[in-house]
């Protein structure tokens, strides 16, 4: 079966749907050739490596994801169980055909739409299929709310890969983040469905019942309801670390984030100079309005005292900021290249992503913006970055003391370094 | 055309397409991402900037001779702002709505670079006939892409043309609603006009290669 497929692949080689034809074929089998060419590419093995290895540290938060919608639906019809056991009220089969049912959908409408628009554009600039969507087709349905209708859904995964990809060139050119240019897309167009409290809960939007009540189910995002200023949370600590509140669906475990993020450390796959200085940048943020509630700056009926007072180290905790940092910044594309770049654009991405959630309450979820701001500046840093050491190593040519044997080569060494 | 002599029919035809003031010269682009939201305010700026442009053109034309050169400029501002005025107080006369819409970018019309582009670079060197037709044709130009903008930012972002109700009532459910279409709050605002924009760019050079600068 392979051979005749690589067979099948030389014979028509050249022809028009040639690349339609082996993107199917590398999909399913190893292909006879590793990738050559890209601008990420900096290894020696095939970028599908790389993809296959997110891809894998994305599935449990997946999973947990699909048992989580389950489980926020249940709560919202039931109550939340007195006695929370994990095996008997969280990892049940009730639990996981609901979220089954609802993200499995998100997940197929995400590749198919995606893939189906890599697969044109491989024909029409007659190049082979880009494996660049693998990643970000699974990330999407990971970040947006689970009853995100289907069509729009489609629409902004459309318009994601084409404008924030395909026009650029393609897999390794593209500026922004793909999945989150498709986020963006998202929020600003049909901000109804991407906030408030409805939209968390599978079926809370159809207006399914409480039993026994005439309320509609209501489940708020914690920074949501923070943003509104309610400080007393009807979620524990715990709730928040393993991932049992109310949120998109693949970032509520943050114990699944760290995994994940421990894989992806170990197999150097992404950066641990962006994962941590992330970290550290959300960490500064939440400590300096945490010093501003303390010495008394701030009176308590600004609309900003809950979020601000808000303890510094739960922001990790809540929302997408962990998520964003391990599986969205370190995107090799459209982070930085140089080390001390990823330093600096890890941290600008935590601290900016608590300030636009403290500092504006109409977008609770900073971390998007905040990741695709940095994605347009990335280039600017690495730029700086490397001007600068440039300029170290001019210095420390003009201090050195060089033992020439001509003056001639003085002068060349430094026309070359100028 | 037998109207008008090949040469002259070029001058009104090449800003429609090849040589257009926003896709190609990517002139004037504030106010096209400003105000076309909506259908009505693009025809209504449209035409303001065909006013305009084509009456300034003449009267520039007419003057070249005597203007000095060295308040050129000035000369060149009296003219596009005695004429913005005119504009300004037909709209607050009789489109009363419409020029608070408009509001600020009708004023904005004299600082827009296709017109002080013209006039430098056409109406100070050529016949008034001839600037008439190069202002027609460059605000025909500019026109034609703030109508096809606004057609699709009012279509995709509120659902109607020219305020009409093309796609079905959102409030009542009906039309494409009913199967839970929604309009793209994206297209309301400023930046998706800049997409547009970049798209229409986008087709017309992959349509005619010859436009691709070098990089």
């Amino acid at each position: 079966m392979k051979d005749k497929l690589h067979q099948l692949k030389l014979k028509y080689e050249g022809k028009k749907m040639a690349p339609a034809f082996n993107a199917l074929h590398t999909f399913l089998y190893t292909p006879n050739e590793t990738t050559h060419s890209g601008a990420h590419v900096r290894g020696a093995d095939d970028l599908k490596r790389t993809m296959n290895t997110v891809i894998m540290a994305l599935v449990p938060c997946l999973i947990f994801g699909m048992f989580n919608a389950g489980y926020q639906q249940y709560i919202a019809i039931n109550g939340a169980p007195e006695n929370f056991s994990l095996f008997n009220d969280f990892l049940t089969w009730s639990n996981f055909l609901v979220g089954l049912t609802t993200i499995l959908p998100l997940v197929i409408v995400s590749y198919g739409i995606g893939l189906g628009i890599e697969f044109l554009f491989a024909v029409i600039k007659g190049h082979e299929v880009e494996e660049g969507y693998l990643v970000t087709g699974m990330l999407v349905p990971l970040i947006v709310p689970v009853d995100t209708p289907l069509w729009m859904l489609a629409i902004a995964v459309a318009f994601g890969v084409v404008i924030g990809k395909e026009v650029f060139g393609g897999t390794g050119m593209n500026i922004l983040n793909p999945a989150l240019t498709i986020r963006a897309f998202l929020f600003f167009a049909y901000p109804t469905w991407m906030s408030g409290d409805k939209v968390w809960v599978h079926g809370a939007v159809d207006g399914l019942t409480k039993a026994g009540s005439a309320d509609a189910i209501s489940g708020e995002t914690i920074l949501g309801s923070l943003a509104q200023g309610t400080s007393n949370l009807s979620y524990s600590l715990s709730d928040m670390f393993y991932g049992f509140i109310p949120g998109s669906v693949g970032e509520t475990s943050k114990i699944l984030i760290l995994l994940g993020a421990l894989f992806l450390i170990f197999s150097k796959i992404a950066s641990w100079r962006i994962i941590v200085s992330g970290v550290l940048g959300a960490l500064a943020m939440g400590l300096i309005f945490n010093g501003i509630v303390d010495a008394g700056w701030l009176p308590t009926y600004s609309k900003f005292y809950t979020l601000m007072s808000f303890p510094y180290w739960q922001h990790l905790l809540v929302g997408g900021l962990a998520f964003g940092i391990v599986f969205m910044a370190t995107d090799p594309v459209t982070g930085s290249q140089t080390n001390r770049g990823k330093w600096i654009y890890g941290f600008l991405i935590g601290f900016m992503s608590v300030m636009i959630r403290v500092f504006n309450p109409g977008y609770p979820e900073g971390v998007f913006l905040a990741i695709l701001l940095m994605n347009v500046f990335a280039p600017t840093i690495d730029h700086y970055v490397v001007r600068g050491n440039i300029k170290k190593r001019l210095k420390r040519l003009k201090t050195a003391t060089i033992y020439p044997k001509t003056s001639d080569e003085v002068d060349s060494l430094k026309t070359e370094t100028a | 055309m037998a109207l008008l002599s090949k040469k002259d029919s070029k001058l009104v035809l090449d800003p429609l397409a090849d040589n257009n003031p926003i896709t190609i010269q990517v002139l004037g682009i504030c106010s096209a991402l400003a105000i076309t939201a909506e259908l009505k305010a693009s025809v209504v700026m449209a035409l303001s900037v065909l006013f305009v442009l084509s009456m300034g053109n003449v009267a520039i034309s007419l003057l070249r001779n005597i203007i000095p050169s060295k308040i050129r400029i000035i000369v060149q501002l009296v003219v596009v702002a005695a004429l913005v005025i005119i504009v300004d107080q037909v709209l607050k006369a009789f489109a009363y709505e419409l020029s608070k819409t408009l509001s600020v970018f009708v004023g904005l019309i004299i600082t827009n670079c296709i017109i002080m582009g013209r006039f430098e670079a056409f109406a100070l060197g050529n016949g008034p006939k001839k600037a008439f037709l190069d202002g027609i044709g460059n605000a025909l130009g500019y026109g034609i892409i703030l109508v096809i903008v606004g057609f699709f930012r009012e279509l995709l972002g509120s659902g109607t043309l020219f305020g009409f109700k093309v796609l079905g009532d959102p409030v009542t459910k009906t039309g494409l609603y009913a199967i839970g279409y929604e309009n793209n709050g994206f297209m309301i605002i400023p930046p998706a006009a800049l997409i547009v924009l970049g798209v229409i760019i986008w087709v017309q050079r992959s349509k005619n290669r010859a436009l691709i600068e070098e990089a």
